[in-house]
């Protein structure tokens, strides 16, 4: 009997714990939410539950007046094809790297993940430079690019150390049977690498979308701006007066990017504790 | 003596007069190996190459030595830039040259020892089989040459000039000054004071909050997996809700919400509950710290906790079971089967939550711009040494000085990583095809 009230105290305040914290969780994201219904511009005047509930800013967002589609479609052109691009050339490194002897094969990719470590502020003003002088500067290519070759390192060495966990024998088997280098790649790692891959193309879609330091340095002209920049404008210049729009923008990007990581994050996890800790 | 008298009389071929002509101009060597192909392909890239590239190589290299020499015309910085590119395509040329000298030598050795040339085919074969681990890499590698190591030797080379606004192109030229910024850093007070202060910060901040986000974690994944909890599939989704959400927008609601004057935390909780003026979250250094570290546990806990799930579902019974006829307490197992398989499976992963929380420039900037500004310093209260040198290059150019902090920072923090990967498995070597 003791045991088992002493339990049922134990499991009341587990829930309990699991209570509080999910409030702390709530608090915010329901704020937020209430704060792009509530009418006018303004912090001070809004409240958690709108007392004039509207959607006013919904429906300027969408208006000519915002650029908020523009953003949404460039942010959209460069999540896609950095997610695309940095699956198809991290695949190709790790590949290397996993099945191949070669020069800096030892070494190679844990001297990129440690350079990376070094800040990155001083090297936007490089990149910038850069960019200027082949004329990529103020365009998504260039950031495209930038964003395709910082990944490489960090996300070569998740795949690489999932590739070393699929069996050698299978694709030595493969080559008896003579298939090529690149048949075994895109017959045998490819498929069965899927898992860290759709974790990797997931990572570099989501990264680009909130990224607003580097778009901001290099993207200079407000119809190239992506989502994060463009939001960030919203309430640095008047920061009180625009948050509302600011919630309401936000949210439209949120709510889709949350419920796919919600829906894939089993996924998430398994990918990278495989290639994370075997790496 | 007697090994050459042999070379002569097992093909009269010679590997140093292949290597020697091959130094003279790339590709001689190869003709003389009768490598006719190669040998024609070797001359063609490095006779184009004298053509167009050297003299532009050698414009690079003198504006690196002297960084421009008339003030309004020589423009220093991108005088820099190219010197750095020419720096870059000097090496890659460098190795393709010490690459056909090795190869004349090679295969001027195994004439020598009487080996017969493959058919056309099996040749290119072979060359394909050797070279096609360094295709794969080439895309990726020759990304990060311009994304990653042209940017860090660029700003590397910063850190030895005196490049700030004071004395900026094209109105002034930039020079070479040596160790002088570093110098300065250690004996002038206004940079020794806040180097010091935002150094000690950034470890407070990244040991707590990270410590932080990992305690969180592992305690709730804990008692999550208790196995008396029931709807655990809903309660884990809520609890990883804060790392589905965007960081970028978070931390601008919770900036948002901190406000001193009309942010809900002061006006829904703190001023109802406590009663007063609210707490100056904003504007008093101890409690924007405060504010900083507990949004980052909201930010962060739900990664580990994530990953901590995954590990425990992983667990055998059979350890708690042994454990209980052992008559072990919880603790003991908690001690000695949960959290050792815990932090052995996640340890490389939460090192980077570490290493990231260093280098965690959005939450400082977003939140507070780094504020409040501190008297004496030219840095803000909650400035951690990333964004104190986001504010140097950005706000008050003083490039060479963000450079020489972005060093000191680099090597600290590459180190540590360094030495971390060391100690974890991560860093073994598995066996070759």
């Amino acid at each position: 009997m003791n045991q088992k009230t002493k339990s049922k105290i134990e499991v009341t305040a587990i829930y309990l714990v699991i209570a509080v914290i999910s409030i702390i969780i709530f608090y915010p994201l329901i704020w937020t939410v209430g704060m792009s219904f509530n009418q006018g511009s303004s912090l001070y005047s809004s409240s958690l539950i709108p007392e004039n509930f509207s959607i006013e800013h919904y429906k300027w967002l969408f208006s000519a007046e915002s650029d908020y589609l523009i953003w949404y479609k460039n942010s959209l052109i460069v999540s896609t094809v950095v997610a695309a691009g940095s699956v198809v050339i991290t695949s190709f490194v790790a590949y290397a790297f996993s099945r191949y002897q070669f020069v800096g094969r030892k070494n190679g990719l844990y001297i990129f993940l440690l350079l990376q470590m070094f800040p990155v502020m001083m090297a936007m003003v490089a990149l910038y430079i850069f960019l200027n002088i082949i004329g990529l500067l103020d365009t998504l290519t260039g950031l495209i690019l930038i964003y395709l070759g910082g990944q490489i390192p960090f996300n070569a060495w998740l795949v690489k150390g999932y590739f070393d966990t699929i069996p050698r024998e299978l694709d030595q088997a493969a080559r008896i049977d003579g298939a090529g280098h690149l048949r075994v790649f895109w017959s045998i790692m490819l498929p069965l690498a899927k898992p860290i891959l759709a974790v990797v193309a997931l990572f570099n879609f989501m990264m680009p979308m909130f990224d607003f330091l580097l778009p901001s340095i290099v993207l200079t002209s407000e119809e190239n701006y992506t989502l994060a920049v463009g939001l960030f404008n919203f309430i640095n210049d008047q920061f009180s007066n625009n948050f509302t729009r600011f919630a309401a923008g936000s949210i439209l990007v949120a709510v889709p990017i949350a419920a796919i990581y919600l829906f894939l994050q089993r996924y998430l996890i398994s990918g990278l504790t495989a290639g994370g800790s075997k790496g | 003596m007697s090994s050459s008298v042999r070379t002569k009389l097992a093909g009269k071929h010679n590997p140093t007069l292949a290597m020697l002509l091959s130094i003279v101009f790339a590709g001689f060597g190869q003709l003389y190996n009768r490598r006719y192909l190669k040998g024609v392909i070797f001359i063609i890239i490095e006779t184009s190459f004298l053509i167009t590239v050297l003299p532009w190589l050698n414009y690079g290299l003198w504006g690196l030595r002297t960084l421009g020499t008339i003030p309004g015309t020589d423009h220093s910085i991108r005088l820099l830039v190219f010197g750095v590119l020419s720096l870059i395509a000097l090496i890659i040329l460098g190795t393709l040259y010490v690459f056909n000298v090795l190869d004349a030598r090679k295969q001027a050795m195994k004439i020598r020892d009487g080996w017969k040339p493959l058919p056309f085919k099996e040749t290119m074969r072979t060359v394909y089989d050797t070279a096609f681990p360094y295709l794969m890499t080439l895309p990726g590698l020759l990304l990060m040459v311009f994304v990653v190591i042209f940017p860090l030797i660029f700003s590397v080379l910063l850190a030895f000039t005196n490049y700030n606004l004071f004395n900026s192109p094209p109105r002034h030229l930039v020079d070479w000054v040596g160790f002088e910024n570093f110098k300065n850093l250690i004996s002038v007070d206004m940079w020794k004071d806040t180097f010091i202060s935002v150094f000690a910060w950034t470890i407070v901040w990244t040991v707590v909050a990270t410590t932080l986000q990992i305690g969180v974690g592992l305690f709730l994944a804990v008692m999550v997996n208790d196995p008396r909890i029931k709807f655990k599939k809903l309660i884990r989704t809520i609890l990883i809700l804060p790392w589905a959400v965007p960081a970028f927008v978070t931390i601008l609601i919770f900036a948002a919400m901190f406000n001193d004057e009309f942010g809900a935390i002061n006006r829904d909780i703190i001023i109802p509950l406590i009663g007063g003026d609210g707490l100056p979250w904003l504007s008093d250094p101890f409690y924007a710290r405060i504010a900083i570290i507990m949004i980052q546990t909201w930010l962060g806990f739900p990664f580990v906790f994530a990953l901590f799930t995954g590990v425990l579902q992983s667990i055998s019974k059979d350890w708690y079971e042994a454990a209980d006829v052992d008559g072990g307490s919880r603790l003991q197992k908690f001690r000695h089967i949960t959290f050792p398989h815990v932090m052995f499976a996640t340890a490389p992963l939460l090192i980077m939550q570490y290493a990231q929380n260093f280098n965690n420039f959005n939450i400082i900037y977003l939140f507070n711009e780094g504020g409040p500004p501190v008297r004496g310093q030219n840095a803000g209260g909650t400035d951690i040494l990333i964004s104190w040198v986001y504010k140097l290059t950005f706000d008050t150019n003083n490039y060479a000085m963000a450079a020489v902090i972005s060093i000191i920072m680099g090597l600290l923090i590459s180190g540590f990583a360094f030495y971390q990967f060391r100690q974890t498995r991560s860093f073994k070597e598995e066996g070759e095809i």
